[in-house]
């Protein structure tokens, strides 16, 4: 734009007068005397008196200190141009898909000003329907994780894109040329468009052979299913038909094949109430006492070895045939599961978590003659998610190491780390030319390839999932890429010389290949958009038929007598850990902090043994903060490790168990801990093995301190937790929760009275005389909660729950709001007590120690906003209030920190900030890093030191739904407002809600007869009850 | 002038007069320190500087550096307190109703007692203030009217009372200790040979003359600020144990509290007076004056309270089995055999059964034994808070919850500190103030003194004789 005006400073300006052209030019307008005043003689004369030394002195002393004061730096940065879809403060959704080679599961992401910082459910996906797991909420943080690469290398070194992919092409070109064979190693593939990208690319490149490897792999069941119905898939299994389970050492609850949406069927048959009085029947065989076994009606301990002949057994007593087995001292359970399942031909499941081929084919036969397939079991429809095939996977270490492999990618596997040292990957990488990880970061793998080209992580990808048959997934990035990655697909194009970028592919590939098979759009922008806004598209499956049966069960009969004979002192079983899984995510400290449902313990894994078999061996076994656990050398398949042992009731004696998913030596400052179990991962009948008949245990060798959040682990007779058989809830409705009787005098008679009717006050403020019609309640079901954690890792996500590491968590000062309790029955109960004439001493030391195979209860407690709170009447400066809606709410900024509210609290469910978490290099977690605070949620105050923090019941969520309503004008919906726990949970064990609204699910709940408060007897009012955990037996329960 | 038989023992020893007592009052302030003074002053300031360090690193970093956490909030802090308050006791207990009830033999010890009053409440106060999470904001505690808004202190919290307690407590002690000391620094200053010391002493002294007015209005305040700390003597602690009686945790949430708390206030605070008066009366050669009549006294009312205390202990057990109530009665199961089982027999021990040998005449007035028994309880009495406290919380009522806690050496060091923050302020004071209440100790050598006795012996014996002449 060229300017008219022009104004001047004066006629001299307008004039052009040369004298003032002149000054204008010089920096000032009248000359400085410099020369005349330096030349001055006297000058030299003059002296600095001590008085104005001492004034220049403290001048500059006390310029220097100011300038040396940093001014704060302002990271809050308005918007230069606001972007259109972002208002500041409110907060956007995106649809997209988590899968990582293990879990699989469509999301909701939270977005604020542009920063993902929250992962929901789904609920328009009929996989997960609005489920997720710990790995799946946690994955939100490592994406903020300072510890991924930032940018491609080329052997350790810096490299640019451009470099890289001018080498790797010239390089892939040569051996082409050469003949060479190319491998691809990757996860299970489960995008159409990445596949299509694959076989573009193995055209290009001619002799490429794409190797499938989940690091935990489910091979046996694919290759049992290619001999039993020529179908090598693992099929999708529907425990919503199941009425009984039999379940042989397989965690399906939390890991297993497709564990959000199994978690989720299984939770509806086990939810009981006054109209539904019946739930399914879980038997669970196995050696490590497992979440999914520590929620089963029977648990049946039995070796590694047994499993197979157990099998074989509930084989014969279900088909009547009679292959050979051996006798089994558990076998009246065996007759007991075959008598129910029979009894439920084609509602009956029968799972098991072995990789061995001739095992899972006996687990086939089963389930063929029980008519389960069609029924329960969907072999049509594969479930897509776990495709590797071990031999492959062998096969092309072996290549590698004979030197027959040019070029090697590997996409979303960790092979070096993930498969064990026999196989000799490392070595064959070492002899591979060019070698290429797409890793985020240079972990074990990625550190030893040629070149490491980081992959965007999921949620700054774009991409496309079909996890099933019929099942279309869409994923978007919800941030501009943090580092300089690139996705792997746009990798493997330019090599193969598609152009465009893989946003591009993957809208043209829907559009081809997906858009036609739908008919509501006629336009595949709107198709597309809608896609993109449901995070995807489903088809109606193929209907599922019972296949033909053609196995050889006795073949696979005698494999597994022959193999099961040669055992040793110890077996070992490897598990994955609720939270960690196989260990991909290892470096993500929200999940290092969740506990292992279980054994409670945090960021370590350790040999399970049990604590009979120690006491034998003279291991310490008394958990303590200063107590350490002795540390052995367990020695599996020639391979020696070292690892703490840790008490685990319910571990069959003779039997260990060892997590794998650590032992990671270059995930990171967090990941980097406890030992690597897949360094025992064996090979069975083709399939690698994740059990060992020999394994031995030396003696201690070492101390090492382990963490746990939870130290005692029985109930001692007390009553938080209320439990029936379903026998006895059948009869009455209130069975396990009968109320606790008070005498007390009312005029000239004794009547009893309950806890709830007594009181010490007057009058009660709540429900009788509301102020609002608004009140908090939540009801937590005990039969439906499985104990998985997902809602601590979901709470800490939404609240700014700090990480405080193993150290602090060894002195009991853990974070968490939300936490698991979980207690194991003893052998020891009051009635036996009083039966043998047992004084009180002795039998609460008898009631310390759990059973050698107990019963498991998981209950999640968090703040129960007390309306008689003994927190709030105690706080000197009130920072601890009720509020009119019944929230017993924390304000930081008042807090003292005294720490009487936290000793006051009957459910110890206050945590105290001991240290300054977010800024304390100490705590060298997410948030003392800038990126990391990137997760933290805006709408939630991040705690000082010093000051006490609670469950606030998500109140920031009540305030947004509260606001959301009144701006509509109406009432607030049920379930429109859900807690972070509540929404997360996979199971729906947590219901929240208004329970003034009568017509709210949480005031039914709270009708039921199973409803309970937690130490009702000191009527402090929780406004969290909980209700009744059923479990289906036909005992009493204690 | 009263009169006193001659079969009651004298209470200053030796044939003192007025200006005998001046002497021997003054001398360690007009004198040089020996070296067990100076000895136990480096000592003491060593571990005072000690607690500053221990203290500053609380403040700096957190009180994560301590052993508490969430299931055990309150460990040694608040077991430091309550014991360091409890000492405190026996000081006002002295001054003010011994005062109220006359009891003469008060006067050679109330000075040192009420010191240790004041210190033993400094330390305590210092345990109160730096046992928050964020210590720099103790002062909201206070209901000041402020800016910020209509932010006000909550009147039902037990930590509110205690603080209005343990400030009203410390200043009218303060107060009242000071008040007694004016007449004895102008001795001080009347005797003061150089100018500084002149100076120091006027200034303390607040221009006492001497005169009849002034002894009337000293008489006066003494008396009204003994009424007014009489009851404080109940008070304070009545309130310190309502920070746990009115909780709602087992073995906390007991009605025994309040006098049990008081009796062992004053058990331990004798126990302290008869730690520090037995090695004061030795290092200053006060023999005359803290006699073994005194020490034998004192022991009496440690035999009396220790009982009371004991009985306490028994009555909490009988209470948590008769009233069936499930969590009480496996707190203190809990609290006997559990874990820190031997915090519970330490106290037992030094509190309920080393007491009990002060029955016999030979211990109650031997000074070896008295001083080793009064360590015993001061030990006992401070496991007495530690079981109240610790055992209580690691085994509440969630079994889930249950835990440990182990303190810091952090903690330990501002224990050891406040020892020293205490023993330097004691030094001090041995150093620099009368001892002795000697302005009013004088009014009893014409009583209680051997001289008097001899006099009104020979007299009553004069009398006999003249009567058996009759």
């Amino acid at each position: 734009m060229g300017t008219t005006k022009k104004y001047w400073k004066g006629l001299e300006d307008l004039n052009n007068d040369p004298a003032f052209i002149k000054s204008a030019q010089s920096e000032f307008a009248e000359e400085i005397p410099m020369e005349q005043f330096l030349s001055n003689d006297s000058l030299e004369e003059t002296s600095t008196p001590r008085r104005d030394f001492l004034k220049f002195l403290g001048f500059s002393v006390t310029a220097a200190s100011l300038a040396a004061c940093q001014t704060p730096v302002s990271r809050v940065i308005p918007y230069v141009i606001k972007p259109e879809e972002i208002t500041v403060g409110v907060s956007n959704w995106y649809a997209t898909a988590f899968y990582d080679g293990h879990d699989f599961c469509n999301v909701l992401v939270k977005t604020r000003e542009g920063r993902p910082i929250k992962i929901e459910g789904n609920k328009l996906s009929s996989i997960t329907q609005g489920g997720t797991n710990s790995r799946v909420q946690a994955s939100v943080l490592s994406l903020y994780d300072n510890e991924r690469a930032n940018g491609p290398k080329e052997k350790g070194a810096p490299t640019t894109w451009e470099d890289a992919d001018k080498k790797i092409i010239a390089q892939l070109d040569s051996i082409a040329a050469a003949g060479g064979a190319i491998a691809l190693l990757s996860s299970s593939i489960i995008s159409p468009s990445t596949q299509q990208i694959i076989t573009d690319f193995s055209a290009k490149y001619k002799n490429v052979k794409h190797v499938t490897y989940d690091a935990v792999s489910y091979s046996g069941i694919i290759e049992a299913n290619k001999q039993s119905f020529a179908k090598a898939v693992v099929p999708v299994y529907n425990f919503e038909n199941a009425k009984v389970i039999v379940s042989f050492a397989c965690d399906f609850l939390t890991n297993w094949v497709s564990p959000i949406e199994t978690a989720r069927q299984y939770a509806k048959n086990r939810k009981v109430s006054d109209e539904n009085k019946t739930m399914s029947k879980h038997y669970q065989f196995e050696s490590n006492l497992s979440l999914t076994g520590s929620n089963a009606d029977e648990r049946i301990g039995i070796k590694p070895s047994q499993m197979g002949a157990a099998l074989i057994s509930l084989y014969n007593k279900v088909s009547g045939s009679s292959l050979s087995t051996k006798q089994l001292e558990f076998d009246s359970h065996i007759t007991a599961a075959a008598k129910e399942l029979v009894a439920a031909k084609g509602k009956s499941l029968v799972v098991c978590g072995s990789n061995d081929p001739a095992i899972q084919l006996i687990v086939n036969a089963i389930n063929n003659t029980l008519g389960n397939y069609g029924a329960t079991i969907d072999i049509d429809n594969a479930n897509r998610t776990h495709q590797g095939n071990d031999a492959d996977v062998m096969a092309l270490a072996a290549d590698m190491k004979a030197g027959k492999i040019g070029a090697l990618l590997m996409y979303n596997v960790n092979p070096v780390y993930s498969l064990p040292a026999s196989l000799g990957f490392e070595e064959g990488m070492k002899k591979t030319a060019l070698t290429v990880s797409f890793n985020d970061r240079e972990d074990e793998t990625g550190s030893l390839a040629t070149f490491l080209l980081p992959d965007h992580h999921y949620l700054e990808s774009w991409g496309d999932a079909m996890p099933r048959n019929g099942v279309y997934s869409l994923i978007q990035p919800t941030i501009f890429p943090i580092f300089n990655t690139r996705s792997a697909q746009e990798s493997l194009m330019k090599w193969t010389g598609i152009a465009g970028d893989y946003q591009a592919y993957v809208k043209a590939n829907w559009e081809k290949n997906i858009f036609p098979m739908q008919t509501s759009e006629v336009l595949f922008e709107n198709n597309w958009m809608k896609s993109l806004h449901d995070g995807g598209i489903e088809f109606s499956m193929t209907p599922a038929v019972a296949p033909t049966f053609a196995g050889d069960a006795a073949a696979a009969a005698a494999l597994i007598m022959q193999s099961a004979a040669k055992a040793g002192s110890f077996e070992i079983t490897l598990y994955e850990k609720t939270p960690i899984g196989n260990g991909n995510q290892a470096n993500n400290p929200w999940l290092q902090e969740v506990p292992d449902p279980v054994s409670k313990v945090v960021w370590d894994n350790y040999i399970t043994m049990s604590p009979k078999q120690m006491k034998e061996l003279g291991f310490e076994t008394f958990q303590e903060q200063r107590a350490m656990a002795d540390v052995v050398e367990v020695t599996v398949n020639g391979v020696t490790l070292r690892a703490p042992v840790f008490p685990q009731p319910g571990q069959v004696y003779g039997t260990v168990g060892l997590a794998l998913g650590y032992g990671r030596t270059k995930a990171g400052k967090c990941g980097n801990i406890g030992s690597n179990a897949y360094s025992f991962v064996g090979n069975t009948n083709g399939t690698l093995s994740y059990t060992s008949f020999d394994a031995k245990i030396g003696a201690s060798v070492d101390k090492y301190s382990l963490a746990s959040t939870q130290t005692h682990h029985t109930l001692m007779g007390r009553n938080m937790v209320k439990e029936a058989s379903l026998a006895e809830y059948i009869k009455d409705s209130k069975a396990g929760n009968e109320r606790e009787m008070f005498k007390v005098k009312e005029g000239h008679e004794h009547i009893e009275k309950s806890a709830e009717e007594l009181d010490l006050w007057a009058t009660k403020d709540y429900p009788k005389q509301p102020t609002t019609d608004l009140k908090w309640s939540m009801s937590i079901d005990l039969n439906s909660c499985i104990g998985c954690g997902n809602c601590v890792v979901s709470c800490s996500a939404e609240n700014n729950v700090p990480v405080v590491g193993k150290d602090q968590v060894s002195k009991t000062r853990e974070m968490h709001w939300i936490r698991i309790d979980r207690y194991y029955t003893s052998d020891m109960t009051k009635a036996k007590a009083a039966e043998e004439g047992k004084g009180k001493i002795d039998m609460f030391t008898a009631m310390e120690i759990p059973s050698d195979n107990p019963k498991v209860v998981f209950q999640p407690v968090m703040c129960q906003h007390c309306d008689h709170a003994p927190c709030e009447t105690v706080c000197p400066v009130l920072a601890t209030t009720h509020s009119s809606e019944g929230l017993n709410q924390m304000t930081y900024n008042r807090c003292l920190g005294t720490k009487y509210c936290a000793n006051n609290c009957p459910y110890k469910v206050r945590r105290f900030n001991w240290y300054r978490y977010t800024n304390d290099k100490d705590f060298d977690f997410n948030l003392t890093n800038d990126l990391g605070r990137m997760v933290l949620n805006p709408d939630v105050s991040v705690r000082s030191r010093g000051v006490m923090e609670k469950c606030s019941m998500c109140v920031q969520r009540i305030q947004e739904g509260k606001l959301a309503a009144k701006k509509d004008g109406r009432r607030i919906n049920d379930g429109e407002i859900q807690t972070a726990c509540a929404q997360s949970c996979p199971t729906n064990a947590i219901v929240f809600g208004n329970i003034f609204d009568e017509n709210s699910q949480v005031a039914k709940n709270s009708k039921d007869e199973r409803m309970y408060h937690m130490l009702e007897e000191i009527d402090v009012q929780p406004s969290i009850f909980y209700l009744t955990k059923i479990r289906n037996t036909e005992e009493k329960e204690a | 002038m009263m009169y006193e038989a001659p079969i009651r023992e004298p209470l200053i020893l030796g044939d003192k007069t007025n200006h005998q007592i001046t002497e021997d009052v003054c001398r360690p302030i007009e004198g040089k320190a020996n070296k067990y003074w100076w000895w136990a002053f480096a000592i003491s300031v060593a571990m005072l500087l000690w607690w500053v360090l221990c203290v500053s690193i609380t403040v700096g970093k957190g009180i994560g550096v301590w052993g508490l956490n969430n299931v055990v909030d309150w460990g040694w802090d608040i077991t430091n307190f309550v014991w360091w308050v409890g000492i405190g006791h026996a000081g006002t207990l002295i001054s003010a109703i011994l005062l109220l009830f006359r009891q003469k033999w008060r006067l050679s010890i109330n000075r040192a007692a009420e010191a240790m009053t004041i210190f033993a409440v400094i330390c305590a106060a210092s345990f109160l203030l730096t046992h928050t999470g964020r210590p720099w904001l103790d002062y909201i505690l206070f209901p000041l009217p402020n800016q910020f808004g209509s932010l006000w202190v909550n009147f039902n919290s037990p930590l509110i009372w205690d603080t209005f307690a343990v400030s009203t407590y410390f200043s009218v002690s303060l107060v009242f200790w000071y008040t007694g000391l004016i007449p004895d620094f102008a001795v001080v200053r009347d005797r003061a040979k150089t100018k500084g010391y002149k100076r120091f002493y006027s200034l303390l002294s607040f221009g006492w003359v001497g005169s009849a007015k002034n002894w009337q209005r000293f008489e006066e305040v003494s008396l009204v600020l003994a009424g007014m700390s009489t009851p404080l003597v109940l008070s304070v602690h009545t309130i310190v144990s309502m920070d746990f009686a009115t909780s709602i945790i087992p073995g906390w949430h007991t009605t025994i509290f309040p006098p049990y708390f008081v009796a062992g206030a004053i058990f331990s605070g004798f126990a302290m007076v008869q730690t520090l008066l037995i090695i004061t009366r030795k290092v200053l050669s006060l023999e005359d004056y803290i006699t073994n009549y005194h020490i034998d006294m004192m022991n009496r009312i440690i035999l009396i309270t220790g009982s009371i205390v004991g009985v306490a202990y028994i009555t909490e057990f009988f209470i948590a089995w008769y009233s069936g109530v499930e969590y009480e009665s496996y707190a203190f199961i809990n609290r006997a055999t559990g874990y820190y089982w031997w915090a519970y027999w330490s106290m037992m021990t030094c509190n309920v059964i080393t007491p009990q040998l002060f029955w016999f005449k030979k211990i109650r007035t031997s000074v070896m034994a008295t001083f080793i028994i009064s360590i015993f309880v001061n030990i006992g009495m401070w496991f007495e808070r530690f079981v109240i406290i610790v055992t209580s919380l690691h085994r509440a009522y969630m079994p889930s919850e249950w835990g440990f806690y182990h303190p810091s050496w952090v903690e330990v060091g501002i224990f050891i500190g406040s020892l020293g923050l205490f023993f330097t302020c004691f030094l001090l004071f041995v150093r620099f103030f009368p001892v002795i209440a000697m302005s009013e100790l004088k009014t009893i050598t014409k009583v209680s003194g051997t001289k008097i006795r001899k006099e009104y012996k020979d007299m009553d014996e004069a009398h006999a004789h003249s009567d058996a002449a009759h």
